[in-house]
């Protein structure tokens, strides 16, 4: 790989030079959704590529969501790759079915004849005062479905070898993108951990492969998307106080990888879990219970989940402070493991 | 444009090749739910919607498709499925849920495919619109010059993927044409209780669509029509919406008494299959001697479907955990 020339992006700009190689290599990939060809996506990820590949093959959608990710799903059955801009995750309470009912659920019900090669895109997250139809982290309520890939990186090297690896799957891959990390302009400056040295050329990532974000010896972090910084900085801030933190980002919820968890955890004896979304039947309690039903006896302590304490999103900052799983509080989970 | 004689016979033969199946399947449902009806028991489990009555859309539509057309079925396909010729055997295979079935006893009634003939049905109302929408989106963009085609009952017409996907063909002048069955009845509830306008052909208006309408529940009349949609749409001048008034005779689903039905509309219903037959014979299509022979044939190919369909192995249980993904 290239790395001469130091290109430094942000996520959104990664996981869209990735679109833009996929298009100009494969003629059957096109973009769907919501102003992506004059607007580029309302969270860059199609920036300026309705320039270059023309109306046609940036396909502005109406506000229909039901309508163009069934659409987007014929398409791929007949032999196209789309990948569908939904901008907000929060949406897919008006398109679900067609998500989880067709999208899904094709690949299976014909037995493998049908296939479902596309891509869904979901801005996803808060922690910017949006409110709470349009701050959810949502992907729960889409790992927990059978039939898609489920993929939310949280650094630029990760969203361009994951765009590449969901548009070259003949697989139905979401592709979660947390709009705090994507390090568009609107967003402030971008989160430093969130972009990275991006090679010049295509590579793609294995699904269901963590990433250890950090090497440690005294708890196990499990956090996901924008989680991971905020464990980081929790990690650093403890690392100056004596306690040694593994940070371990699975990068994909669908598949998870749960012997890169299990064997950190049987390192450390201790497990904190961070995740944006809601706390009950959510990511923090299915790392959890993976651990437990493989190794009943490795805690040292009980493991500590820290997530949305099941509300709804609160607008005003305090509160949603409060109820995102931010540094302090996985600072606070740790030193509670630790006990 | 009106079927030539040959085409008209073969349609009849395929209305009466799937009214036969469903009778078969009729009767082995109630057979095995008597005398207390559990719909979990029994050779074929589970709700069955069939199409009794409804033939004629069938096969007055799909006999007018090519090869490089697509079809979205309802919840109701078997006599879509029928008219696009998939084998009658991996039908029943598949509502039996057998190793054999067209999804190896994956899907079941409501989930039928065949990626050969382009073919597939879904459970969820409306929800083939989208899907046969973008195959009409995915063959122009690959030039291979098929359109897409959804069914749907009428009661479909009033979720929002109805209205969704009409709108996008008329904005990107898909070729797609959505065939509405109207059977009067969406479950229990009537067109009437349910629908704000009687027509739903004249909502073509709100999609820059070419709406088309036929009350005869005949298949030459349906043929004629469904010409007229494709060439509309294959010419590039965007979706069409073909309505076509017809009749559900057994209900539902197996087992709906349809108590909500009045009387006088239940002595209305017309058979197509009969009417069909005797309108061929009238016409000097058929003699009764070869309409006697068409079905004594029909009933052979059923009958031995079913004997197979029943004689073939289930699937292995562990087979229900492969098969969600590709890769």
């Amino acid at each position: 790989m290239n790395m001469s020339n130091n290109r430094v992006l942000t996520m959104a700009r990664a996981g869209r030079e990735a679109v833009k190689w996929e298009m100009e290599n494969d003629k059957n990939v096109f973009m769907l959704g919501e102003d992506v060809y004059k607007f580029g996506g309302v969270f860059g990820t199609a920036d300026g590529l309705g320039e270059i590949f023309g109306a046609d093959r940036i396909l502005d959608t109406p506000i229909s969501e039901t309508g163009f990710i069934g659409l987007a799903t014929g398409a791929a059955i007949a032999g196209m790759k789309p990948i569908v801009e939904l901008a907000f995750a929060d949406f897919i309470g008006v398109c679900y079915s067609a998500i989880v009912n067709l999208a899904a659920k094709h690949h299976y019900l014909s037995n493998g004849e049908f296939k479902v090669p596309m891509v869904l895109m979901l801005g996803s997250g808060g922690g910017y005062n949006n409110g709470g139809q349009h701050s959810q982290a949502m992907h729960a309520c889409l790992a927990h479905m059978p039939g898609m890939k489920v993929v939310a990186p949280s650094n630029a090297y990760d969203a361009k070898g994951f765009m590449h690896a969901a548009v070259q799957s003949d697989d139905f891959v979401v592709y979660m993108g947390q709009k705090r990390t994507s390090g568009v302009g609107f967003f402030g400056s971008p989160i430093p951990d969130s972009m990275s040295e991006i090679p010049d050329e295509p590579y793609t990532l294995e699904f269901g492969v963590a990433r250890t974000v950090k090497e440690g010896t005294d708890v196990t972090v499990v956090a996901i998307s924008w989680a991971v910084h905020q464990a980081m900085d929790a990690a650093r801030e403890l690392e100056k106080e004596g306690i040694s933190v593994e940070v371990i980002d699975p990068r994909t919820l669908v598949p998870l990888d749960r012997d890169s968890i299990i064997k950190s955890v049987k390192k450390t004896g201790r497990l904190v879990v961070a995740d944006e979304d809601y706390q009950s039947y959510g990511f923090t309690s299915e790392v959890i219970a993976s651990v437990i039903e493989t190794e009943p006896n490795v805690f040292k302590s009980a493991p500590v989940r820290v997530a949305n304490p099941d509300t709804v999103i609160p607008y005003s900052r305090p509160m949603e402070q409060a109820v995102l799983p931010t540094s302090a509080r996985i600072k606070q989970a740790i030193l509670d493991v630790m006990k | 444009m009106l079927p030539d004689n040959e085409t008209r016979v073969q349609m009849y033969r395929t209305m009466l090749t799937s009214r036969h199946m469903d009778d078969r399947i009729m009767e082995l449902y109630y057979k095995d739910k008597t005398p207390v009806f559990d719909i979990a028991a029994g050779l074929i489990p589970g709700e069955i919607h069939s199409s009794h009555g409804q033939e004629a859309c069938a096969v007055g539509t799909v006999f007018v498709l090519g090869q490089e057309d697509w079809i979205t079925a309802t919840h109701r396909p078997h006599h879509t499925a029928i008219a696009r010729g998939l084998c009658v055997k991996k039908i029943l295979c598949e509502i039996m849920g057998k190793a054999n079935g067209l999804s190896a006893g994956r899907g079941g009634h409501m989930h039928l495919y065949s990626k050969e003939h382009k073919f597939s049905s879904s459970g969820i109302i409306a929800e083939g619109m989208g899907p046969a929408a973008g195959m009409a989106l995915a063959s122009r963009m690959q030039g291979k010059g098929g359109i897409g085609v959804c069914y749907l009952g009428e009661a479909a017409v009033n979720q929002g993927a109805f209205h969704e996907v009409m709108n996008m063909a008329g904005v990107y002048k898909l070729p797609f044409i959505c065939v509405i069955e109207d059977n009067n009845w969406g479950v229990s509830v009537s067109k009437a209780a349910s629908t704000a306008i009687a027509r739903n052909s004249d909502r073509a208006s709100s999609y820059n669509a070419l709406g088309l309408y036929v009350d005869s529940n005949d298949p030459d009349d349906i043929f004629n029509k469904m010409t007229e949609a494709t060439e509309y749409t294959r010419s590039g001048k965007g979706p069409v919406i073909l309505e076509l008034k017809t009749y559900r005779l057994q209900g539902h689903m197996l087992g709906d008494p349809q108590h909500y039905v009045p009387e006088e509309e239940k002595q209305a219903f017309r058979d197509c299959t009969i009417d069909y037959k005797n309108k061929l014979v009238e016409q000097g299509v058929l003699t009764e001697s070869e309409a006697d022979s068409i079905i004594a044939e029909v009933k052979k190919e059923v009958d031995e479907a079913v004997e197979f369909a029943i004689n073939s192995p289930l699937p292995d249980a562990k087979d229900a955990l492969t098969g969600n993904f590709v890769e």
